[in-house]
């Protein structure tokens, strides 16, 4: 890896993705074993330092750092010193001399980790900034298309739904283009950021005369706020025009299928028997890849000598 | 290294190209059949024996000693193949070693392991291999095969079943190529890049 951190999904080459994703297939097999533990990381400390509520990513993190036998300490800025008003930099610097290793950060400001990766010599991890980029979810959905699909060269992949607020578009949307994948974003006008036609790829207002034509369709948390904050008239009115129900899923391809980075309004973005789905969801594999990807990478930005000076 | 006078020819025609081919594919195969021999001999047959070979060469030859054992017996012995990447003791003193699959399609309780290597060295691969297959199970037994034992011993192991011993110099390179992984079987020697520059 030519990174020491991994802040953006564009930090990654094709082929640097490609060993990502191969070493999590093989980690993928030691979550099979009686011992779900391998001794690589062992003394190797990482830091989950979350300032937003999180499930899955940070579960998946700790995981992922424990079944390499990494140390882990898991920092949420509830009950810590950040509601005290510490700031991001003295929680940073606190770290640091506490000797850890790894930060992987989650913060609501958009280039946190960023301005982290400066003040430490520690190997910082984007979990999700603000509204800018989550990688590491990028690189699981890769990881699930690629158990389905032979090759990313030309496949055709859909993120419909709020693209303006969502991280996970973004670090999706360079990761696949960096594959040569033929990304289409689906969205209302309100929710497309401002000079979108520059991310070199497709857009589209029209779900249904983008659906029969796609391999994946990821679609997207749309979140209660943005329609009080006025970015479409109501909810019914979103479902109508942007949710994937029953109906939406016939008019897919036989092969095609549908992710969903989670948590899930069901009902609104999604349909509950769309999400549930056995043959088309691969929306819990998603979650399951996540504890493979997330140790290989890991493994490959711990696992190196160590760059500090 | 003095010792390599032991091969005269060897040692001549290393000095004069960096590189001797020490044995081609009729010997690589000899030295196989041999080792399938002994390991019979010693256990008494291949009752509970299995095969595994260390990513990268040694799997295709554990396949091919775990082939000559059921000829000689007439009866399946099982080969596997195991990955050492995340059980190295080098970790986080070099870049990541490239990762592989662990494939065990057996319980290892009980087994007798012959564990394949193409080159003992220092021997610490076969340290991190023992380490790997301890999280799978407990074998009754775990012996070492190797194709090529160049010397040099970090640690305090030895190989049960050796195809050539190779004295070599610390920089020098031993070479295995395989059928399977490079298309033709040979082993040879290499004297560092730098040298074979020098040479020239």
């Amino acid at each position: 890896m030519n990174t020491k951190h991994l802040l953006s999904a564009a930090d990654l080459t094709a082929g640097e993705i490609t060993r990502v994703l191969d070493t999590a297939a093989h980690l993928a097999k030691v979550t099979d074993r009686a011992i779900k533990k391998v001794p690589t990381l062992r003394g190797r400390t990482v830091c989950n330092l979350f300032f937003e509520d999180s499930t899955r990513t940070r579960i998946s993190f700790e995981l992922a750092a424990k079944r390499l036998s990494a140390d882990v300490i898991n920092f949420s800025a509830k009950g810590s010193s950040v509601s005290k008003g510490e700031s991001l930099k003295d929680t940073a610097i606190t770290l640091e001399a506490m000797g850890v290793d790894a930060i992987v950060i989650r913060h609501g400001a958009s280039g946190a980790p960023w301005r982290l990766a400066e003040w430490v010599r520690a190997v910082v991890v984007n979990a999700g900034d603000g509204t800018h980029e989550h990688p590491t979810q990028a690189l699981l959905d890769l990881y699930t298309m690629r158990q389905r699909f032979p090759s990313f060269e030309g496949l055709r992949v859909a993120i419909v739904g709020d693209v303006l607020h969502s991280r996970v578009a973004r670090s999706n949307v360079l990761a696949l283009t960096t594959m040569g994948a033929e990304v289409t974003l689906v969205a209302p006008p309100t929710l497309l950021p401002a000079r979108v036609e520059s991310w070199g790829v497709a857009v589209s207002y029209d779900l249904d005369a983008v659906l029969p034509k796609q391999d994946v369709v990821m679609m997207l948390r749309v979140q209660l706020e943005r329609q009080r904050a006025g970015f479409f008239p109501s909810m019914r009115e979103y479902a109508r025009l942007y949710g994937l129900d029953a109906r939406r899923l016939d008019a897919m391809a036989d092969h095609a299928i549908v992710m969903h980075p989670g948590p899930m309004n069901r009902g609104v973005e999604i349909a509950a028997d769309v999400a549930d789905s056995l043959e088309r969801s691969v929306i819990a594999d998603q979650v399951a890849n996540g504890i493979s990807v997330r140790m290989a990478l890991l493994y490959l930005l711990l696992g190196g000598p160590e760059v500090r000076q | 290294m003095l010792r390599a006078a032991s091969n005269p020819t060897g040692l001549e025609a290393f000095l004069m190209s960096g590189r001797t081919v020490v044995m081609d594919a009729a010997d690589v195969h000899r030295a196989l059949v041999r080792i399938a021999h002994e390991v019979v001999e010693r256990n008494k047959g291949t009752d509970g024996l299995v095969v595994v070979g260390i990513h990268t060469r040694g799997v295709p030859l554990a396949g091919r000693l775990a082939a000559k054992l059921t000829e000689i017996e007439g009866r399946p012995v099982p080969a596997g193949a195991v990955d050492v990447a995340m059980y190295r003791d080098d970790i986080g003193m070099r870049p990541p070693h490239a990762t592989h699959d662990t494939h065990l399609p057996f319980d290892l309780a009980g087994t007798v392991v012959v564990l394949v290597d193409d080159v003992l060295y220092t021997g610490r691969t076969v340290r991190a291999a023992l380490d790997a297959l301890t999280d799978f199970g407990r074998p009754r037994a775990i012996q070492l095969a190797v194709l090529v034992d160049r010397g040099h011993r970090e640690l305090p192991l030895r190989a049960d079943y050796v195809g050539k011993n190779l004295p070599t110099a610390a920089d020098q390179a031993v070479r295995v190529q395989l059928q399977e992984t490079d298309g033709s079987d040979a082993v040879a020697i290499e004297s560092a890049p730098r040298k074979a520059v020098a040479s020239r």
